[in-house]
Order: C-alpha cells, then structure tokens, then sequence
C-alpha cells in the first residue's frame, strides 16, 4: 500500500514536471520574444492545456499530505518563503493568461506578469531539488536550518538549470504547436538550450556522487540502475539527430525522456529515504486506515480517469496552432 | 514560540481563506441555478433562458477560475505555516482534502469543458447532464471541505498514536453529526448567494430597461429561490447553534456574549463586549428564559458563561460577538427583501417599484458578508484551539517560524491579491455591465478543454483560433 502511494507521488510530480514544465517553459520564452503577434501564439500553444497542467501540483501536495505528512509538513515549512513565492508566481502567470485579451491598453502589465510569474515559479522549484539532493540541516526530524538555510550556490545553480530545462521543453513545444517564424526561432533555440541542460545535468550529477560517497556505493552496487543514466544519453543523442533532421515531433519526447530518466536518477539515489538521511519512506508514511481510505476512495478508480482525462484533453488539442485569426474548418 | 509569527499567521490564513471563500461561495450556488436553467430552456424551449444560461456561464468561468487559483495555495498553507498541525492531523485532514481535490478535478474540469465546447457537439440530455455534473463537483468539494473543518470544531472517530490523530473510524468523521447541520448551511448560503447575485443584476438591467424578458426571469427566480431558502437557512443556522451550545461552551459564551452560568439564561441582542471588566456596555438583553429557548430550545436549561471557563481557553470575545450579529443581521434583512420583493412579483408590480429593485441591486454583497462574518464565528470562536479541546493554534503553527519571514509573506500575498482582485472584479462588473450577447452562441470550432476564463474574452480580442494540422 506504501509503495502503492509512492508510486502516484512519482506519477504526479512527474506529470507536473513535464506538463507545467513545458508551459512555463513557454512562459519563460516569450520573454525573449518580439513582437506581440509572435508572443500571442506562443501563448495559444499552451492556453488551453496551462490550468489542467498546473492541477497536478495540487494533486501531487495532497498526495504528500495524505499519505505523507511528515514529510509534507517538513518540506513545506522549512521550504517556507520560496514555496509562498513560487504559489504567487504561479497566481501571476495564471491570471496573466486570462487578463491579457481583456485589455489593450494594460496587456504589458500582464505579459510582465506571466513572463515574470513563469521565472519566478522555474527557478524556485529548481532551487528547491537542489536544496533537496544536498540534503537540508535537520536536526532529530527538525528542520534547523533558518529562514534561508535552502539557499546555496548548488541550489541557485539548480534553479538555473531548471530554467534551461523548462526552457528547452517549451522549445520542443512550440516547434510542434507553432508555424513560420515562431517555430524557426524555437529550432534555433533548441541546440543551445540542450547542450546547456545536458552539461548541468553531467557536473550536478558528478558533483552529487563525489559529495556523497554512500549513493555511490549504491550505484555501484547495483549496476542495473545505470539503465536510467543511460537511457537519458540515448536519448540525447536522438535528440540531437532529429534537430538535424528538423524533426518537430521527436524532440518533445525526448526531452521528456531526459527529463524522466534524470528523474528516476535522482528519486532512486533518494531511496529508501524520501528526505535524503532524514525520513525514509516506510517512516513517513501515514497510518493503514488512512492510506486504505484514499486507496478506495481516489487512487485505485480516480486517479486513473484523472490520467485520462488528461490524455483527452491533450488528444482534443493536437496540432498545430494557426497565426491568423478567424474561424478556420477542418 | 514567536508571538508575533503566531498572529501574522493567523491573519494571514484568515485573509487568504476569507480572499478564497468569495469566490466558491459564488459558484457553488451559480453551478446549481445554471442547471436549473439549462433544464428550464429545455424544458419551455424560451430562448431567453438560453441567453441568460450563455451569459452567467461566462460569468461562472471567471469566478470559477479565480476560485481554483486561489485555492492551490490554500493546499500549501497548512503546511508552511501549521506543519505540526499538518503533521498531526495529516492522517485524517490529508485524505479528505485528497477526496475533496481528486472528486473535484474529476468532476468539474471534465464537464466544465463540456459546457464551454460542447453545445453543437453532444445531444442535449448530455448537456444538461454536464451542468448536473459540474454543480455536483462544487457539492462535493463543499462537503469534503466542511467534514474536514467539522473535524476541526468536533474532534471524533480518531485515537491518538505517537503524537498523532489516527483515524479508526471513518463513518464517525464523515457522519459527524455536526456536518449534517453545518454542510447544509454552507451549501444554502451558497446557493442564497448565487440567487441574490442573479436577482441583483437582474433589478440592475430592469432599471437600466435592457434585456427585458431575461431581466424579469433573474428578478424573479432570483428572489423566489431566497423566499423559499432563506426559512430554511435560519433553521439550519439555529441547528448550528445547538451543536455550538453543546461541543463549544467557550464559542458559545463569547458569541451570547454570557459572562455568568445562568439557569435559565437572559439573550443579549447588542452589546460592547468589555473583556478586561468581564462585563457588557450598552447592553439590551432580553429576559430569562429567551436565552435558554434559543441556545438550547428550552424554558429551564443552565447557560455556560465564560466565567466558569479558565481565560486561556476563551475565544477573542469579540470577534464572534459582533461577526455573529452582522451574519444574523444581514440574513434577516435578505429574509425581508426576499419575501416583499416576492410578493410584489406575485402582484407584478415589482418591475415599477423602483426603491425596491435599487434596494434589490444593492443587496449583492449581503451574503458575501454573512458568509465571511459567519466563517469569521466559527473559525475565531474555535479559538484558542485549531482542533478543538486538543490542540492550540499556538502549538500548532510552525515552530521556527520568525517574524519577518511571516511578515513578508503576508505582505505579498496582500499585494498580489489587491492586485488581481481589483482586476478580476473589475472584468467580472464589465462583464455583468455589458450583459447578454443577443446573437446566437458561437462555439469555437475547436475544442480547447481546461480554459474556464477564456469564455469572458471578448470578440474583437479573440487569441488566434485553433487550426488542426493534416486533417
């Protein structure tokens, strides 16, 4: 039942990762783009799909709190401003998405405030992972590490990493969803944001086995984990070829096949722990009678018509998205 | 333990919670007259109702996407702020609020889309069915919602493991007798908002003479679902007192504003409350046993006074004193207008009386206030405790937590929320302003899923359409 409700916290944090990842991705590169006909469809690209994608955060805090409260509560207080700002970064983008076709005079206020909520939101949910993997001061369960102990060069340079991350799936995004000049400045884009990812991901990842000398062993132990590792340098290198192929449909997954693989990476150098040498998952994990409460009740039928809700809505608004205005028909 | 931490955040889930309440209290009664309505058009095949469903529809997009926005942080809140409460009472507060968010995602994002897209693309039954589904969405989060606070005010079906509320019946925490009183009273004061906002805009159009029939069809319906909910809401709001009087003896007290056991027991109708003397100024009090009758429906039952209650247990007396009376107050002056105003439309005479339809259009924010004042009884009545008679809010909050760190959040989260407030009112007006569009519905030819604002956008500002590739 435990690992039942690990494995729905790994499923949303994932979804949220991915989803959200690539609008707020779009988000962060409209701030580059000129021109208002340019950054208004780039936000068609993501209009219909943003507040489904950003549901999944909620889903994921309620599965924490639910099945995990310790560390929810632990987490969520000792991560206390940058979570506050990052919910109202997150505000921001949201209402910018519907204010801006409400107003000409204002629409900047609102591009501002999207492009800024987008940032905001990136960098503090990298930050946070970094925090994370080089492990906060706790002491005996108690976080102790003051008001700023999660900020730290490795953890800045994680939310910066984050930033190119999302970046690059929205890249991968708007090549799908975008036409003319729009989709050609996202190709132009794509190399440079790949290899700046590919090259964090390699030092964050040598930095994190040099420091931490007990995850290694495990790698070592068990060599059949570098399957993941491997997996996300396979599919490095397909991204690089259908680039060069000016393929639009290929470098999305791919990037999300890097962005899975690392995922699995990093969950797996956590495991058993849910916070690295603090918590581990069997510890935090609530009572039976709860977690066979929410297995009846939402995981077993309700979170998967969740999913597919989701893939609907995503199969609904496949294709790409028209630069001009008026009513088209299939 | 930070004093200072300890009120900022209180006031801090005070305001957010109070910023987030308006918008589902909206909804949730919106969501349910919207499929009465859709019901009615089917029904008589008016097209006045049609219009009048297209427009509160788009009307219902804004506040609904105003009301999930607000609601994310909602789900952090606990735990940055009251992490030992979140910890405790995690086992039992955690999967509820799991219920209410899974049932709700389900239910109202899938047939939401529906609603906005589906009208040329699903038979009507389905249609109607949608909005069923959508006001049932708003129902269930409502009572996942108040199970959960109601298990906050009446601790019951737990065991305490290592410091922690484990729950060994769920038909207890779910059946709570106290949901059954409080859940109803919620959803009617929801409901009584929506009715009231329909009937408002209503009186506004009939003054401003436009929309002519769909003008009169709000007025009507509008203040015809208060008359007859109204009754209903006062006997629910006495039953809520029942179980104040017997679970909360302090809230009680504070809310009468009874200082000394009595037997049987005065009412105080006004008064000024003054703590430090333990007495009331200016007070009018009713006489034994009008006290008794009303707090526990007999002529010879003791009142709890606060005096018989050590001080560190009291509630902040005033606050429940007063937010209790403008709850009283405001649903009683709604009872009156509801049931002139529904008189005068049973006589057609309510579209000339024009004091009455102002007094009509300025009635919109009264069941904002009861709801806010009423939320304010409960929640600071509670006090000192988060979960009643076992846990204080001060041993709650999140140990480290300091001044400054709680001052700045509260700052930002004030400036955000004045900020698109102020927007999102703003558009909300111009949308009832404007009115409903006279030409038929036009469905976007694609459908976009998930965007419940985008209803509210206006033609000539329309982001580029969806154009499907290889078909």
């Amino acid at each position: 039942m435990v690992m039942f409700w690990v494995s729905l916290l790994a499923v949303s944090i994932l979804l949220y990762v991915l989803l959200d990842g690539l609008d707020l991705g779009v988000g962060l590169l409209s701030g580059l783009a000129r021109g208002e006909a340019r950054r208004s469809a780039m936000l068609s690209a993501v209009a219909p799909i943003w507040d489904g994608n950003e549901t999944w955060l909620v889903v994921t805090a309620v599965i924490l709190w639910g099945a995990f409260p310790v560390v929810y509560a632990a987490l969520l207080s000792a991560f206390y401003l940058p979570l506050i700002v990052m919910l109202l970064g997150l505000i921001l983008r949201g209402v910018a998405f519907e204010f801006r076709y409400k107003t000409q005079r204002l629409r900047w206020i609102w591009d501002v405030s999207f492009v800024g909520g987008s940032l905001i939101a990136t960098f503090i949910q990298g930050l946070t992972v970094g925090a994370l993997v080089e492990g906060l001061p706790f002491t005996n369960g108690q976080y102790s590490g003051g008001a700023i102990g999660w900020l730290t060069p490795f953890s800045v340079l994680c939310g910066i990493g984050l930033c190119l991350g999302y970046a690059l799936l929205g890249a991968c995004w708007l090549i799908r969803k975008c036409e003319a000049d729009v989709r050609d400045i996202a190709r132009r884009q794509i190399p440079v944001l790949a290899i700046g990812v590919l090259a964090f991901l390699v030092l964050v990842f040598a930095y994190a086995l040099a420091e931490h000398l007990p995850i290694l062993h495990r790698w070592i132990d068990r060599p059949y984990l570098f399957v993941f590792p491997v997996t996300g340098a396979f599919a490095a290198t397909v991204l690089a070829l259908s680039i060069v192929k000016h393929d639009d449909y290929l470098p999305f997954y791919m990037v999300a096949l890097i962005f899975i693989s690392a995922f699995a990476t990093l969950a797996l150098s956590f495991w058993p722990y849910m916070i690295p040498s603090v918590i581990t998952v069997d510890q935090a994990a609530a009572p039976p009678s709860s977690l066979n409460f929410m297995f009846w009740g939402c995981g077993v039928i309700v979170f998967p018509l969740m999913l597919v809700y989701t893939a609907v809505s995503y199969s609904v608004f496949r294709g790409r998205v028209g630069t001009t205005s008026g009513y088209g028909h299939h | 333990m930070d004093m200072t931490a300890l009120l900022l955040s209180r006031i801090q889930f005070a305001f957010t919670i109070t910023f987030h309440i308006i918008f589902p209290s909206f909804t949730i009664g919106l969501a349910a007259w919207l499929s009465v309505i859709e019901a009615m058009a089917l029904a008589t095949g008016r097209p006045a109702y049609r219009v009048i469903f297209e427009f509160w529809l788009k009307i219902f997009g804004v506040a609904f996407g105003m009301g999930v926005v607000s609601g994310i942080v909602m789900a952090f809140q606990f735990g940055t702020n009251w992490s030992v409460l979140s910890k405790m009472s995690g086992p039992i507060q955690g999967p509820l609020l799991m219920y209410e968010t899974f049932w709700a995602f389900m239910l109202e994002a899938s047939f939401f889309g529906v609603l906005i897209f589906g009208r040329s693309r699903v038979p009507p039954w389905f249609y109607l069915f949608s909005t069923a589904m959508v006001a049932l969405g708003t129902t269930f989060s409502a009572f996942f919602i108040m199970v959960n606070n109601s298990w906050m005010q009446v601790p019951s079906g737990y065991v305490m493991e290592n410091g922690a509320f484990v729950p060994d019946d769920w038909t207890k925490i779910l059946f709570n007798s106290v949901v059954w009183s409080r859940f109803p009273h919620m959803l009617l004061a929801a409901y009584l908002t929506g009715a009231f906002c329909v009937a408002a805009t209503g009186a506004w159009y009939v003054l401003r003479k436009v929309y002519h029939a769909e003008s009169r069809i709000m007025l009507r319906m509008g203040l015809g679902l208060a008359a007859v909910l109204m009754p209903i809401q006062l006997l629910f709001g006495h039953l809520n007192g029942e179980y104040v009087n017997s679970y909360q003896p302090s809230k009680m007290a504070a809310i009468e504003g009874r200082w000394n056991d009595e037997k049987p027991g005065s009412e105080v109708l006004f008064a000024w409350p003054d703590v430090e003397h333990r007495r009331n100024l200016f007070a009018i009090t009713l006489p034994p046993p009008f006290g008794s009758l009303i707090d526990s429906d007999s002529l010879t039952a003791a009142e709890t006074g606060l005096n018989s209650i050590p001080q560190e247990n009291w509630p902040p007396v005033v606050i429940p004193f007063f937010a209790f009376r403008i709850m009283v107050g405001c649903g009683l002056v709604m009872l009156a207008l509801a049931w002139f105003g529904s008189y005068l439309s049973y006589k057609h005479r309510l579209a000339y009386n024009r004091p009455m339809l102002w007094l009509t259009f300025f009635s919109f924010p009264l069941p904002f206030i009861a709801i806010i004042t009423g939320w304010f009884t409960a929640e600071v009545g509670r006090q000192p405790w988060v979960v009643f008679g076992l846990l204080r809010t001060a041993d709650a909050m999140t140990p480290f937590l300091t001044t400054t760190e709680a001052t700045i959040s509260l700052v930002i989260f004030c400036a955000v929320y004045a900020f698109i407030f102020l927007f999102g009112t703003f558009y909300i007006y111009r949308l009832i302003r404007i009115g409903p569009a006279r030409k038929p519905f036009e469905v976007p030819h694609v459908v976009v899923p998930n965007r419940p604002m985008s209803l509210a956008d206006e033609e000539s500002t329309q982001a580029p359409n969806y154009i499907s590739a290889g078909e």
